[in-house]
């Protein structure tokens, strides 16, 4: 992801850089199990998954909500706090797929004396396909 | 069954959560998020947090797999179909936070298969002084289940 732009300067409706994300991998739906807790067979059984209708395997909603906080972070870099993240899930992620992470500036404020960005996030698959989308608020210190 | 609005503001036990290196590092590297807010100190002190923090989504591992939430749900019913983590405070390694899980709110929505209901769920998370650190809520669908 490259920076060409000023935290401070960003405005509204500007399109931030996205990022996109290596495809998911069973490994990796292993690792975020092990270290979220989340060990529904749902994510790790390919048989389990198979025998509730689906064709194996799919992704934690929450590993994706993850690529969104990792790529909101790295847009705060240094300068910022993150005060609000939130993400409504979509489409289903299953592995192999690679996913992109975009935002848009929605709004900035004052709060607090502190100067505040909206931003506006979307996770999707590179077919297009939602797999969530949500909004996060950074505060400049 | 559906739920009704008595359930608002029902709780559960409170649990103590320590925030430990290993299982940051963990959780950070199985979303292969890198950023050095979470490993390197020095880049950490320059920052706006001033010190090492967690990656965004990490509450949502603050469970100690013991704690039950405060009503009975039928698991087949439920859509986890939103999630919001709201922070008053930095959270850091080596905070020992005491979490417990509220009902926030429930409302019904004329779905197009019926009524559907919404259930928030808040997991607050206060420091040693009782100050609210962060809220994690999670946002479920409580569905009709097909007969």
């Amino acid at each position: 992801m490259i920076k060409d732009w000023v935290l401070e300067e960003l405005t509204v409706d500007q399109k931030l850089e996205p990022m996109v994300k290596p495809p998911i991998t069973k490994v990796q739906l292993a690792q975020y199990a092990g270290a979220s807790g989340d060990f529904n067979p749902l994510h790790l059984d390919d048989d389990f998954a198979q025998k509730i209708g689906m064709d194996g395997v799919i992704a934690h909603g929450m590993l994706v909500m993850g690529f969104l906080g990792e790529y909101v972070m790295k847009i705060a870099g240094q300068e910022a706090r993150i005060a609000n993240i939130n993400m409504r899930f979509g489409k289903m992620t299953v592995p192999g797929d690679e996913i992109r992470c975009s935002g848009i500036v929605e709004r900035t404020y004052e709060e607090e004396g502190k100067r505040c960005i909206a931003l506006e996030l979307t996770a999707e698959k590179i077919s297009g396909e939602v797999v969530g989308s949500g909004s996060a608020i950074l505060q400049l210190t | 069954m559906d739920l009704d609005k008595s359930v608002i503001g029902l709780t559960s036990t409170e649990y103590v959560f320590e925030v430990e290196s290993r299982h940051v590092g963990q959780f950070a590297a199985a979303i292969g998020d890198d950023h050095p807010l979470y490993s390197d100190e020095n880049y950490a002190k320059q920052s706006a947090y001033a010190g090492l923090i967690v990656p965004p989504t990490f509450p949502i591992a603050m469970n100690d797999g013991k704690t039950k939430m405060p009503l009975d749900l039928d698991q087949r019913r439920m859509l986890h179909g939103e999630q919001e983590f709201i922070y008053y405070k930095p959270i850091r390694i080596g905070d020992r936070l005491r979490c417990q899980i509220k009902v926030h709110d429930l409302y019904d929505k004329e779905g197009k298969s019926g009524k559907m209901q919404f259930l928030k769920l808040d997991t607050e998370m206060k420091n040693e002084t009782g100050e609210l650190v962060c809220i994690s809520r999670m946002n479920i669908v409580y569905r009709a289940l097909a007969n």
